[in-house]
């Protein structure tokens, strides 16, 4: 690489992302809670937890791999 | 032009603001990545290939999303509603021992010789004459690829959101010309890598939801055979004894020799797209895990792509068509990811079923194009134009050749718009290149006594060839019962057979065109010849981080698939 300053790694980028989206989801799948949209199994919710994977994956991820100040 | 292309359709879906904030955020973001890469990609090793400092897992994910393209996935969930489970060879024997072969056998010669490119190799191997043909037949494939994602992405738009079909092409190559003109092929490396999750997040619901709503896999194949009681839609290999047994017309020869033998291993052994990705490794040990990795995803891809296809089948009341007999109200094949999209998902859901879709479609041409920006400067410019120029000099053409190959890229999209077929057509010139170049590329690794003369001729003949063949076949029909070997046989099965009879020309025209030519110095060989140097071996690492331990395991699993499906 011809710089010396390290690259942040494309995992905290995923992980960044995850964690937007799945907050976004999931917020939105409890705000629809009671009055759910008319897709198919929308009693499942699955808004609500497939969001929230979203997020304890997305979360992980930055956590894991956030940029730190090389010593 | 199709005008009716501009018109106003009716749409699929509705997006609520939070799947329009969804989608926002990713355009931001993948720009932000974009300038954020820039002060990285420096030199030409950076920008061209990522510095050659990709971990095997990078690698092997970005190797596997050059070819996740959402034409790929909306096509092959069309195919899977058309043909059911058959649809599933090409991710497993129409991919998995390919990839395997390229980690294990051909990615040592790829790495040792330092090559930035397939044509790259080919100069080393065979000289300017292949390597330039070669150089030339990828630049203008990739660049019309790119431009039919770019149709094939607004056409989708339009369809799927009802957005204008202009806004689309515009908006998306702007971004993709932006962020890969900054970071070369980091930005696309990172944005190939950030597709594969949003992919997978945004589609794997649908399998799901529609397993859960079928009754299992068992309620499943009850539910299509009620539906379609003439058809066996959920067999891989036990309905391909015959042609006319299967909805593909297609006999199993084609499936293991056509796809498995020739178009398969050309592709992945051979495509640039893809195996640049690899060339980014870190090291040689990373550089054969990449595609190993890579092929455990590919065996999984199916879940996301055919099951779709199949619930489609069991749980629409409507039956899907082909887009060629496509009347008002009535959905296409091609419609059954988008179908199944809004069906089960909800605000949110949604905007992350479509942020997937189209970052698939712009990781599509960035792969595209940044792999044409690396043939070009190194392959043709280079070697053709200016022979010693600054390092400096060659990054500054990649990024304008970025931005010149996208332009061409809009050219070739809006042309696409007057041809309802050509996304046929550039499937089957596709394979006019690939298939031969396997051969040429296969025999220059192996067989040392192929000459530079034998290495051309036979490019130069299977390339030819596969035009020939093709060009028959759709001018005489009744020809098609001689190349594709039934009558019955169709678009996909003519395609298997046609690249089977190019790749077998080109071996027999380069072998003997060899035998009658002057071979190259053994001393011109070394690193690029299997047996006239030692290659380098792995050093000594425990059996679980051994890519041959890995490949083996892919190779089982894979087989239990066949059996499970057979």
């Amino acid at each position: 690489m011809s710089e010396k300053r390290q690259i942040i790694p494309v995992w905290f980028f995923v992980g960044l992302l995850l964690l937007i989206y799945g907050a976004l989801i999931f917020m939105s799948g409890l705000a629809e809670w009671r009055n759910p949209s008319p897709t198919v199994l929308a009693n499942l919710h699955a808004s609500v937890w497939w969001g929230g994977l979203m997020v304890v994956l997305g979360g992980a991820y930055v956590i894991l791999f956030r940029p730190r100040r090389s010593s | 032009m199709n005008y009716a292309l501009l018109l106003p359709a009716e749409r699929l879906v509705r997006l609520s603001t939070v799947d329009l904030a969804i989608i926002a955020i990713y355009f931001l973001a993948v720009l932000c990545i974009g300038f954020y890469l820039k002060r990285f990609a420096q030199s030409g090793e950076d920008f061209f290939l990522a510095g050659r400092k990709m971990t095997a897992w990078v690698a092997g994910l970005s190797f596997l999303s050059a070819n996740l393209g959402s034409l790929e996935l909306l096509g092959w969930a069309g195919s899977s509603y058309q043909y059911g489970i058959l649809a599933a060879h090409w991710y497993w024997i129409g991919a998995i021992p390919a990839m395997i072969f390229l980690g294990i056998v051909m990615m040592p010669f790829y790495y040792i010789s330092k090559t930035h490119s397939v044509p790259g190799y080919l100069q080393l191997r065979y000289g300017r004459a292949a390597s330039g043909l070669s150089a030339v037949s990828f630049g203008f494939m990739t660049i019309l690829m790119s431009g039919v994602n770019m149709f094939a992405m607004a056409k989708v738009m339009q369809v799927v959101l009802g957005w204008n079909i202009h806004f689309s092409i515009w908006v998306s190559s702007l971004t993709v010309g932006i962020y890969v003109a900054s970071g070369g092929l980091f930005s696309a490396i990172f944005n190939e890598v950030l597709q594969f999750f949003l992919i997978w997040f945004g589609a794997l619901l649908i399998p799901i939801l529609g397993l859960i709503e079928a009754g299992g896999w068992r309620g499943l194949v009850a539910r299509i055979q009620h539906n379609f009681p003439e058809q066996n839609f959920t067999h891989a290999w036990s309905t391909l004894g015959r042609f006319e047994s299967n909805p593909m017309g297609m006999h199993w020869t084609g499936i293991v020799f056509g796809l498995g033998a020739v178009i398969s291993m050309g592709y992945w052994t051979t495509d640039f797209l893809v195996v640049q990705r690899v060339l980014a490794a870190k090291d040689l040990r990373s550089a054969k895990l990449a595609p190993i990795i890579g092929s455990f995803f590919k065996m999984a891809v199916p879940l996301i792509v055919v099951l779709p296809g199949l619930i489609g089948l069991a749980v629409l009341n409507e039956h899907l068509v082909p887009e060629s007999t496509l009347q008002p109200g009535q959905h296409s094949y091609n419609e059954v990811l988008p179908l199944m999209l809004a069906r089960y998902c909800g605000p949110g859901l949604m905007g992350l079923g479509v942020t997937a879709l189209v970052a698939g479609f712009m990781a599509g041409m960035a792969g595209n194009v940044s792999a044409f920006a690396t043939v070009w400067t190194y392959d043709i410019y280079r070697p053709f134009i200016r022979k010693a120029a600054t390092d400096q000099h060659y990054v500054s053409m990649g990024r304008w050749c970025t931005i010149v190959g996208l332009f061409i890229s809009i050219g070739t999209a809006y042309m696409a718009m007057g041809f309802a077929s050509i996304m046929d057509y550039v499937q089957a010139l596709f394979s006019f290149f690939i298939a031969p170049l396997f051969g040429t590329v296969l025999l220059g690794m192996l067989w040392k006594r192929a000459t530079p003369v034998g290495g051309f001729c036979g490019l130069l003949a299977g390339t030819l060839t596969a035009i020939g063949i093709f060009l028959s076949m759709k001018l005489d029909h009744d020809l098609v019962a001689v190349f594709a070997l039934s009558p019955r046989a169709q678009g996909l099965a003519q395609d298997m057979y046609q690249a089977l009879w190019s790749c077998l020309v080109c071996v027999m025209v380069t072998v003997a065109v060899s035998l009658a030519t002057t071979p190259k110095p053994e001393t011109e060989l070394i690193g690029v010849v299997y047996g006239v140097a030692p290659i380098p071996m792995e050093e000594n690492v425990p059996i679980l981080h051994k890519p041959i331990f890995w490949g083996a395991v892919a190779l089982v699993l894979f087989a239990f698939l066949q059996w499970i499906f057979w």
